[in-house]
């Protein structure tokens, strides 16, 4: 019986997994919202050639033969791109034998490689697509070190292949967390972080001595794109004082390629953050001092330091909605909402939806290949039902790469079932 | 990006219950509590000294001492009002005075003379929220384990704790509940790692040195139950009982059964846990239960008729949807996130829809939080359910779901006859919204608790600062 289940579920995903060919489409008559940060545009096109963004504008030809899609004035914008999410690591967050986030009781910890536990075909995955999430940074979660491990870049389409990068960056805390995990305090989390790259130096010029190291062979060799800046070196950092240090580190590690993540208190240090050029991938709605680390939290974090001048975009999306990347156009929009709050700093709209868009994708090296309509770009296209940044909007149509993507999932399906309490036929089992 | 329940906890609050074995369970069950007079109603109904709550002193313990703040004779107009029970009215006024509301009127009803006049074009005025599931002072920010004081996590029955007696008073989390969110009541609740985790406190979202300060006048407590994965998880991992769901229900039973033996006995010793649950039974405590899955609270219901109580609401519930007949029949409201689920096993079948299936079949809904981020927007929170059962044609109006957030809490926290909607008599507990309250582009313009204004937009000395933010980075700032 088991067997024949899983012989059937696999048929099931091996049809599922059947990669549909990239599609020309034509969308016309529609208020485009390109990422970039510009305002919606209406009357304008999408045209999407072999998977491509080929053209965008409101004269935007329409080629001959190739499907229509009248979107009737309904917003269309790149998918939404989640900055530093767990998606497709795990399936229940409380399962351990399910998730694959962190991994405390390795012997490794910034050797760890995202990219082969990702599941494409996780609920997660499948119901975030459906939120018009359709490209993720996925990053590891802290186990035993302050280095959590090697993050991916993903895409979203319901075929087998969802990494698009992987070891794209590495993850460090250098905060509350990464001076604990490091035994104890912020001293031990600085000697470890510079004992690691210099290990990493010395393998990469091969004088590592494994007897001698502290690290393993794997965790030193993971290290060295990083110290030569050929990986990303992504930094879980909050108080101001540690967005600091973080920033002196390439005074020591001149190549370094930096990225904050957190930093409720870069509105304090912003000019600072401009002026080293470090993006940060901010928690957009962080108002409370959840920690000593945290004590200048504000909403208007993220506005401040857009406003001096720092390529911000949001991520995490921790707050309340328990982190599901479908909340980034609402956090998005909260950020909008700030413009009517006296003394407040917000975004203007186009501004908001960059940060979930044009921005992560620019912050991971992808700019102008994700995360905006442009020509050149990857047809990635969200049809929105409203307006994408308010609550009661959800996309009614999503492309990822040219290809139409199915909207359903185990949510959608217990939605029909329980659309009504009647069994007076039958039970609610059959009703499939 | 957590566990369970609740508790969207900060990374390091997480951290620290794991540490401490306890996970992060929330829960919930209410308790309101002190009256305005110093002995309670039911003592004065029943002369049974066991089951009033009064202390050995013959007085209601921990009384209420909060006191309005004085306010002005106030008319809003014109505005959109929400009267938080289901009505609407454009071009409308709201008028309150000496605390209370006075009268709600529309554009054919001649407003009153009143010296102090808002101008609400363009605006939105709803009732004040009520989060009906918070753990704002007894899980304060910052989240240090020094501030754990939710779960009394050694006994799986603690029927005889108080979450008053846990309340920091200075928890920052209450003033962006009202600046961001609207909160002007709220309950506060154990969590949810025992089977019983104690009384519950409802109180005023105005800021006091004291919890007593806070202490809703008048609220009924109410008592926090928890099924399913936690209270197992928690006894079961130290190898003591209940480690499983049959195990949870030998405990609750033989607690409730215990109980009732002590209440007919009147010579039996005072016993703080089981005077609390003869309160229960006496229908004078709020049984506020959070269970995540449909088949798990049908077996509550029926142990509660098996009892002799009633449950008030099931919090969390993210099966409700499934068993919305039967909540409906019962009498029981479903306290719930707008899309939360996969969090844990017994969260795996959420959806969006909950909130918007249980209307349609009757069903009290209640849109909560359990967090201290989510509290901020309750109002976002409900037009996202609203909208999901819309896109299944399940239409619910807005006025409808503004009461999810207002008077359906009032109710299931026993605090209806004096707020929840805007009615002449009840508190003038008001929100000035600069735009509708259902979209993400709106805050909070003003808000008034008693008719004392206590947070205003526009005037950056109308907003509370607690004695912890002071001098430290940001404080007084917006947030």
């Amino acid at each position: 019986m088991m067997k024949r289940l899983l012989t059937s579920a696999a048929c099931a995903a091996i049809a599922l997994a059947a990669p549909a060919a990239a599609q020309d489409v034509a969308i016309v008559n529609a208020t485009v919202a390109s990422g970039d940060g510009s305002e919606p545009v209406a009357g304008s096109r999408v045209i999407v050639r072999n998977g491509t963004v080929s053209v965008v504008g409101p004269n935007a030809p329409v080629p001959a033969n190739i499907p229509t899609i009248d979107a009737g004035g309904a917003f269309v914008t790149p998918g939404i791109v989640a900055a530093v999410t767990d998606l497709g690591l795990y399936d229940v967050g409380a399962v351990g034998a399910s998730n694959d986030k962190s991994a405390g009781d390795a012997r490794f910890n910034a050797a760890l490689d995202v990219a082969p536990a990702i599941n494409p075909s996780s609920q997660h995955v499948k119901v975030s697509r459906a939120g018009g999430v359709t490209r993720a940074l996925v990053t590891p979660s802290h186990g035993n070190s302050l280095f959590a491990g090697q993050g991916a870049v993903i895409d979203l389409g319901a075929d087998a292949n969802a990494v698009m990068q992987a070891r794209a960056f590495q993850l460090v805390d250098l905060g509350e967390t990464g001076a604990r995990l490091s035994g104890g305090s912020r001293t031990a989390a600085y000697v470890e972080l510079e004992n690691a790259l210099r290990e990493a130096r010395a393998f990469a010029a091969g004088s590592w001595e494994g007897g001698e190291a502290l690290l393993t062979r794997s965790d030193a060799a993971a290290l060295v794109p990083v110290i030569n800046g050929s990986q990303q070196l992504y930094v879980e950092v909050e108080r101001a004082a540690d967005i600091r240090n973080v920033l002196g580190l390439k005074r020591t590690y001149l190549k370094l390629d930096l990225v904050l993540v957190g930093a409720s208190e870069g509105w304090l240090v912003a000019s600072e953050i401009a002026a080293a050029r470090v993006p940060v991938i901010a928690d957009a709605l962080d108002d409370l001092p959840a920690s000593f680390e945290q004590l200048g939290a504000t909403q208007s974090n993220v506005g401040r330091m857009a406003a001096a001048g720092v390529k911000v975009a949001i991520g995490r999306m921790s707050g309340g909605t328990d982190g599901h990347p479908r909340s980034a156009a609402q956090f998005a929009g909260n950020l909008v909402a700030l413009g009517k709050v006296p003394g407040a700093s917000g975004l203007s709209w186009g501004q908001a939806f960059a940060t979930i868009s044009s921005i992560p994708a620019e912050i991971a090296g992808h700019g102008g290949k994700f995360g905006v309509l442009k020509a050149g770009a990857i047809g990635d296209v969200v049809i929105w039902d409203g307006d994408p940044l308010e609550v009661d909007s959800v996309p009614s149509r999503v492309f990822i790469a040219g290809i139409e993507q199915p909207l359903d999932n185990h949510q959608s399906e217990l939605a029909k079932r329980y659309l009504d309490l009647d069994e007076s036929q039958l039970p609610k089992a059959y009703d499939w | 990006m957590f566990l369970p329940d609740t508790v969207r906890l900060p990374r390091a609050k997480a951290l620290l219950m794991c540490m401490g074995g306890a996970f992060a369970l929330s829960a919930c069950t209410a308790a309101g509590s002190g009256e305005g007079s110093l002995k309670s109603a039911s003592a004065a109904d029943t002369g049974d000294t066991r089951t009033e709550f009064l202390g050995e002193d013959g007085n209601v313990p921990f009384p209420s001492t909060y006191r309005a703040y004085p306010g002005a004779d106030t008319l809003i107009i014109p505005t959109t009002v929400f009267d938080g029970a289901g009505g609407r009215i454009d071009n409308g006024w709201v008028h309150f005075r000496d605390g209370k509301i006075v009268a709600v009127g529309g554009p054919t009803t001649a407003p009153p003379e009143v010296a102090n006049v808002v101008d609400g074009s363009d605006k939105f005025v709803t009732p004040g929220i009520i989060d009906i599931h918070s753990h704002l002072g007894d899980y304060p920010s910052p989240s240090v384990p020094a501030h754990g004081d939710g779960n009394e996590a050694t006994s799986p029955t603690t029927p005889d704790v108080w979450t008053e007696h846990s309340v920091w008073p200075q928890d920052p989390g209450f003033s962006r509940a009202m600046a961001n969110g609207g909160i002007t009541s709220l309950q506060i609740l154990p969590g949810s790692a025992n089977l019983m985790g104690g009384r519950s406190v409802t109180l005023k979202n105005v800021p006091s040195r004291t919890v007593q300060g806070m202490k809703f006048p008048g609220a009924p407590y109410g008592f926090k139950m928890a099924c399913g994965e936690n209270p197992k998880r928690v006894y079961g991992g130290r190898g003591r009982k209940p480690s499983t769901r049959m195990g949870n229900f030998a405990v609750n039973r033989q607690t409730w059964l215990d109980a009732i033996a002590y209440g007919e006995n009147d010579d039996a010793k005072r016993d703080l846990g089981k005077e609390t649950l003869v309160g229960v039974l006496d229908g004078d405590i709020l049984v506020h239960n959070h269970c995540y899955r449909a088949d798990e609270m049908a077996l509550v219901m029926d142990m509660a008729k098996e009892m002799g109580y009633k449950v008030s609401a099931f919090h969390h519930a993210v099966e409700a949807y499934k068993i919305g007949d039967l909540l409906r029949e019962n009498g029981v409201c479903s306290a719930i996130w707008a899309d939360w689920y996969g969090f844990k096993m017994e969260s795996y079948d959420g959806i969006p829809q909950n909130a918007a299936y249980l209307q349609r079949e009757g069903a009290c809904v209640v849109i909560h939080s359990d967090d201290e981020n989510s509290i901020q927007r309750l109002n976002q929170e409900a037009a996202k359910a609203q909208a999901a059962g819309a896109r299944m044609g399940v239409n619910i109006s807005d006025a409808d779901v503004i009461s999810w957030i207002t008077l359906n809490a009032a109710k299931a926290m026993g605090i209806d006859d004096m707020t929840g909607s805007l009615e002449p008599g009840k508190m003038a507990d008001v929100v000035l919204w600069n735009g509708d309250p259902l979209s993400v582009y709106s805050r909070p313009e003003k808000v008034w608790v008693d008719g004392a204004l206590l947070y205003d937009a526009n005037d950056p000395k109308r907003r509370p600062v607690s004695d912890f933010e002071l001098g430290q980075p940001g404080a007084g700032d917006v947030k």
